[in-house]
């Protein structure tokens, strides 16, 4: 029993990190007041870009070396997703398009490359099969070395490979900047007023910008961690599912706290996989379990609005434009 | 001391026009698509080594080569244009209903439990009737809830709608695996052989009804929203709530009945897909419809007239992508690449049809 | 006289055609505080920008400690350490007090909210503010909100403050408290400019005071030295003549009465306070007041759109003769009723008209139910488009041009026409002329004369003193959400109604 236990915290754990990083990845751009609904195709850019990194680097190379195949795929990732929050940017605040209407091109954008590249990387290199980095699978595997000596301790919280930690780590620090310091003050000025802040000599635009794209690239890893840890250097298409909505999902849930969301994504990690964990469900009974996140985030987003407290909202300015001119 | 005020003035200022005469509107909007192309272009040539020009005839024939093709492309076009009329009279209103997608899927899962609980123990019309019916009535139900929040407490519609597409897909799932015996996650094809709660085929072709079927929503949207009293009340609530009170309107009534109707769309084409289409459900039905009828609404302004002309050319590009991904070995995906590359052009070109950059210099400082 | 600590001179403001600012010198010292005196539109606020940084002047010099100043943009403003509290504050809701305060500055230090509760905590002490720094704002009162905004200036450390109208939101005892931090500030060597209308606080609270009248500079009086009297008279100036026709009128019936309303807005502070008056038909009634002093709250009840905590609305049906309560009914109720009531409201493309909706379309606003079915009929609304273009003389490509890219005067031609066109027995229009040219506020004058004269109860809210004095017959003048007088407007002065329009709580700021 207790091993089931353990095995199923474990599980949701691993599950959780990918949607932690795209809710912490969210919650950094929506704090800025751009709801980037490109980020479940951004998630899939970061995978897929950490995947075309690692393979040209195992492709070329007779003996990867472990420190290289960690840095190209994790830089690849980091760049491309980055990059896909760039051009949502520079079309929602730049020219001023509508969010809802940009983040949904992207998704299917960043779907579609994925997909694409999953699908066709071996055959540009005159491969067949599926794609297998079995040596960069293995090293973003790898856990910390004394782990298994821990007993059932060490299996369930210290099991996994290094992008499980980051992404805690990444969430608690941006849980520190956004409400210890001032650029963390000043970007949730940004999300709340942007009038208000600009009036106060911040620049708005680049504040947007800054987030919005660092947003992106920390979401992009939630793409790594699946594609290299989780199924271990390998892609199928589609096969990251709609995880990036349920980090959407998440934000909400977590009610804009990213060290909130860490919690959230495991509970969400775990609704994920519970299915498997009790014994003589229908598979029926499996698909509304399945549904439950989405209920209890429907549940909280109706709750937060009929409270109306107002620390729990969603922030003020988001997804609206902001032009100087409009005052 | 002028010369210092005008230093200071910012190098480039942008303002809001509304000047600009439609020709040239038009024309920055087919410069977009054709910058666009463009860059598809290169991509191609990256990708395959073909002649680019040679690739676009393939896309061409990808859509009108064959007759079949031609229908195919057509029926593609009507349930995403379907689609996207029902999105927006919500949009018009401001209502960010982007949760087309569950609510199609809603639609065609009424549409296949009639069908399936049914089967052919009643007159055929009779059986599809109370199927649209079924469809229709769970489209509204899925965007009355959210909507409801809406006017109630202000309930933020884009997360709320979003979340509800998960719910529908999880619904979706949870009845196939009650209907399948086998445990089987597909749903095969419903009725196969007594064909019960099937649209009929006219004129030899099994598309051409769900194609009449849209177009004349198509019609009746554009004097919907153009011509009726309902549709002047949506513009003026999405145009301005203050004034919508001012002349007496209740806003929490039209944005409930307006929701009610987009739903109801929805529900339509959920049937239409189940029933004229593919007689059988998945959770992938709407196929990502929901999400790019709202690109195909905002693109075309809301208008239906121009929203035929905006979903023809996703369709396009969608069957044409897919043709050449065929042909010349590469992943189905291609399609989606291209529609995103697309899209960004026509996204950011609005903005130079609806703003105004003014260099410094020449121009002063205005009232 | 020692260096002042702003000094401007000959500064002109132009916008378009328009003159904001003529001509206009002034100096504050450190350790004074002057009041900056004008009626709505006399150009205080425009002036008060250009030392902010909002707007450039396009003549004149400013001096800052006799040097002069080139101010830009807001932060050159607080390089200078000069400060302004603008009406309509600038803070983020859900942000506390500090944080707020210390939003956007950057002093190279480590971050730490603790220290800026302490220096805030040092800065009330100073100059006895009561803040709780803690304290989220969506919970504080419009007083604490603007308590935070003085703290934010004097946070970066400005030594010149500039308040615009600060106490137009506050009670009367709330106004004392301000008064008291001012007169702190004032000691500390701080120059203050206070931006008022209200002659009783000019008294109260200022050292010297400026006085501008239409965008010019009228002059400046010791405070001491003057009173209630000789400033009105510089600030209303000598009446001028408009030659607006004005007709006897006759048959008169009390069309709508209205008794012992009151109004509170959400955070408790009186709105309407015990509002009775009646309004005639064959009669234009003006309503003369200091801007926000209730007269948006006054229209809108009785047009139904807000509510009133009590008293009643009577309207008597000239046709039915009965006598129907408007009180709490809504738009639709009050005209299912039979009320015929048009309502020409501040906010022209706001909330009269939609602005990105051609002519024809607004003219459907106040009609577009009528009729049987589903379907807009557009040939009437497109007929009144026609004729009010070419009544009014409405400048516009075409009936199908929307009414945002229509001038001020022709965006209020159509939206009065409208309004009129709906036969009505009451009409309420409220600044129908406000940044009208002269001749389309003829035309307006004359269409609401053409009404009285055919037995409308005519409401007409204004600013401009000379005008309500030609053109009404009676001015109604209201202060704080109070009725301060009722006159006849053949036998009144500009002073007269000045001096009612200021009298809002009069004598309880002097301690």
């Amino acid at each position: 029993m207790l091993t089931t236990i353990a095995s199923f915290i474990n599980a949701a754990i691993i599950q959780g990190i990918p949607l932690l990083y795209g809710a912490t990845g969210e919650i950094i751009t929506e704090k800025s007041g751009n709801l980037n609904l490109g980020i479940p195709g951004i998630m899939y850019i970061g995978g897929i870009s950490g995947i075309v990194g690692g393979y040209i680097y195992e492709y070329y190379t007779p003996e990867p070396l472990a420190a290289l195949c960690i840095i190209i795929p994790l830089l690849s990732s980091l760049l491309a997703s980055a990059l896909m929050a760039f051009i949502y940017s520079f079309l929602t605040i730049t020219l001023r398009a509508n969010q809802n209407v940009t983040g949904l091109a992207l998704t299917t954008f960043g779907v579609g490359v994925g997909n694409f590249l999953g699908g066709s990387l071996q055959g540009f290199f005159g491969k067949s099969g599926s794609i297998s980095l079995l040596t960069t699978g293995t090293y973003y595997k790898t856990s910390l070395p004394f782990a298994d000596d821990l007993g059932l301790f060490g299996q369930t919280f210290l099991s996994f490979g290094f992008l499980a930690y980051l992404a805690v780590i990444i969430a608690v620090i941006c849980a520190f900047i956004l409400k210890k310091t001032r650029i963390g003050l000043n970007l949730r000025a940004v999300g709340e007023s942007p009038a208000t802040a600009d009036a106060a000599g911040i620049n708005v635009t680049r504040y947007k910008y800054v987030a919005t794209c660092t947003g992106g690239a920390i979401a992009g890893l939630g793409g790594l961690y699946f594609v290299m840890d989780y199924i271990a250097g390998a892609w199928t298409n589609d096969g990251f599912d709609d995880r990036g909505w349920l980090a959407i999902a998440i934000v909400i849930f977590a009610l804009w706290k990213p060290d909130l969301s860490i919690l959230c994504s495991f509970i969400f990690g775990g609704l994920y996989i519970i299915c498997t964990y009790i014994p003589g469900l229908s598979s029926a009974a499996k698909e509304l379990i399945k549904m439950l996140p989405y209920i209890v985030t429907i549940i909280v987003l109706v709750l937060i609005s009929a409270r109306k407290r107002r620390e729990n909202q969603p922030p003020a300015h988001l997804g609206l434009p902001y032009f100087r001119e409009e005052r | 001391m002028s010369d210092k005020i005008k230093h200071t003035e910012p190098l480039i200022r942008i303002s809001k026009r509304d000047d600009l005469v439609w020709w040239k509107s038009w024309l920055v909007r087919i410069i977009a698509v054709v910058l666009a192309l463009i860059l598809c272009s290169v991509i191609i040539i990256l990708l395959t080594g073909y002649n680019p020009i040679q690739v676009y005839s393939v896309m061409i024939r990808g859509s009108f080569g064959t007759s079949r093709k031609l229908w195919i492309m057509l029926q593609n076009l009507a349930m995403l244009l379907c689609i996207s009329l029902a999105v927006t009279p919500a949009f018009k209103m401001r209502f960010w209903n982007i949760g087309a997608e569950g609510q199609v899927l809603v639609g065609g899962l009424a549409t296949a439990a009639v069908m399936f609980y049914v089967k052919d123990s009643m007159h055929p019309l009779l059986l599809i009737i109370i199927m649209l019916a079924a469809s229709l009535l769970a489209g509204i139900v899925w965007a009355l809830i959210p909507a409801f929040f809406k006017a109630k407490w202000n309930t933020n519609e884009t997360l709320f709608t979003l979340m509800m597409n998960y719910v529908a897909t999880q619904l979706v799932s949870f009845f196939i695996m009650i209907w399948v015996p086998s445990g089987s996650s597909v749903m095969g094809i419903i009725n196969q052989n007594s064909q019960a709660g099937w649209l009929p085929e006219i004129f030899g072709q099994k598309y051409l009804l769900n194609i009449l079927i849209v177009a004349a929503v198509t019609i009746a949207m554009f004097i919907y929203l153009k011509y009726s009293k309902q549709g002047y009340e949506i513009s003026v609530v999405g145009e301005s709530e203050n004034t919508a009170k001012y002349i007496g309107i209740n806003v929490k009534k039209v944005i409930l009945r307006t929701m009610g109707l987009s739903g109801a769309i929805c529900g339509l084409a959920g049937f239409l897909l189940v029933s004229g289409t593919n007689h059988t459900i998945t959770t992938t039905t709407a196929g990502g419809m929901g999400f790019t009828a709202i690109m195909v609404s905002w693109l075309g302004k809301f208008n239906a007239a121009i929203m035929v002309l905006t979903s023809f050319i996703i369709v396009f590009l969608q069957r044409g992508a897919g043709e050449i991904a065929t042909k010349f070995n590469l992943n189905q995906s291609f399609a989606d690449i291209l529609t995103g590359i697309i899209l960004f052009f026509i996204i950011g070109c609005e903005f130079f049809v609806n703003y105004k950059i003014n260099l410094r210099n020449g121009h002063k400082e205005g009232k | 006289m020692s260096t002042a600590a702003i000094e401007l001179k000959g500064i002109t403001k132009r916008f378009g055609s328009v003159v904001a600012n003529k001509d206009v010198s002034l100096s504050v010292q450190n350790g004074e505080i002057l009041s900056l005196l004008g009626e709505n539109g006399s150009g205080k606020t425009t002036l008060m920008n250009m030392i902010s940084g909002i707007y450039h002047p396009d003549e004149g010099q400013i001096f800052i400690n006799g040097q002069e100043a080139v101010i830009t943009c807001p932060h050159d403003a607080y390089d200078y350490k000069i400060g302004m509290i603008h009406q309509h504050f600038k803070l983020v809701d859900v942000f506390s007090a500090a944080e707020n305060i210390v939003l956007g500055i950057n002093d190279g230090k480590r971050f730490n909210i603790n220290d800026v509760y302490a220096r805030v905590r040092e800065i009330c002490e100073k100059y006895g503010f009561e803040i709780d720094a803690h304290k989220k704002i969506y919970q504080m009162s419009v007083s604490e909100k603007q308590t935070v905004e003085i703290i934010k200036v004097l946070y970066r450390g400005a030594d010149i403050l500039i308040l615009d109208e600060p106490t137009a939101v506050l009670t009367p005892q709330e106004t004392q408290k301000l008064f008291k931090v001012l007169r702190r500030m004032r000691d500390d060597g701080k120059a203050i400019i206070i931006i008022t209308h209200k002659l009783h606080e000019v008294l109260s609270i200022s050292d010297r005071v400026s006085v501008l009248r239409r965008g010019e500079y009228v002059g400046t009086l010791i405070t001491a030295q003057t009173n209630e009297t000789e400033l009105t008279e510089m600030m209303v100036g000598k009446k001028i003549s408009l030659n607006i026709e004005r007709s006897q009128p006759h048959d008169t019936e009390d069309r709508l009465v209205v008794s012992d309303i009151k109004c509170n807005s959400r955070e408790g502070v009186k709105l309407l306070d015990n509002v009775s008056f009646t309004a005639k038909s064959g009669e234009i009634l003006g309503i003369a007041g200091i801007a926000g002093s209730g007269q948006r709250e006054l229209l809108e009840a009785i047009a139904g759109l807000q509510h009133i905590d009590s008293g009643s609305i009577i309207y008597n049906n000239p046709k039915t003769k009965t006598q129907d309560n408007l009180r709490d009914k809504t738009p639709i109720q009050i005209r299912d009723l039979g009320v015929r009531l048009s309502f020409v409201p501040e906010d022209r493309l706001g909330m009269g008209l939609v602005g990105n909706m051609d002519i024809v379309d607004n003219m459907m606003l106040r009609s577009y139910r009528h009729g049987k079915g589903m379907f807009l009929k557009r040939a009437e609304p497109k007929a009144l488009a026609d004729k009010i273009i070419s009544d009014l003389q409405v400048v516009t490509p075409g009936t199908s041009t929307p009414v945002r890219r229509l001038s001020g005067g022709n965006v209020q031609k159509v939206l009065v026409g409208r309004e009129i066109a709906a036969a009505p027995t009451v009409l309420m229009a409220a600044y129908p002329v406000r940044g009208l040219d002269i001749n389309s506020s003829y035309t307006i004058y004359n269409l609401l004369n053409e009404q009285k004269k055919n037995g409308v109860a005519v409401i007409f809210v204004g600013e401009d003193l000379d005008v309500l004095i030609e053109l009404c017959d009676r001015i109604m003048v209201i202060g704080g959400g109070r009725v301060t007088g009722i006159v006849d407007a053949r036998n009144t002065t500009k002073e007269e109604i000045g001096l009612l329009m200021t009298k809002t709580d009069g004598g309880q700021i002097n301690e």
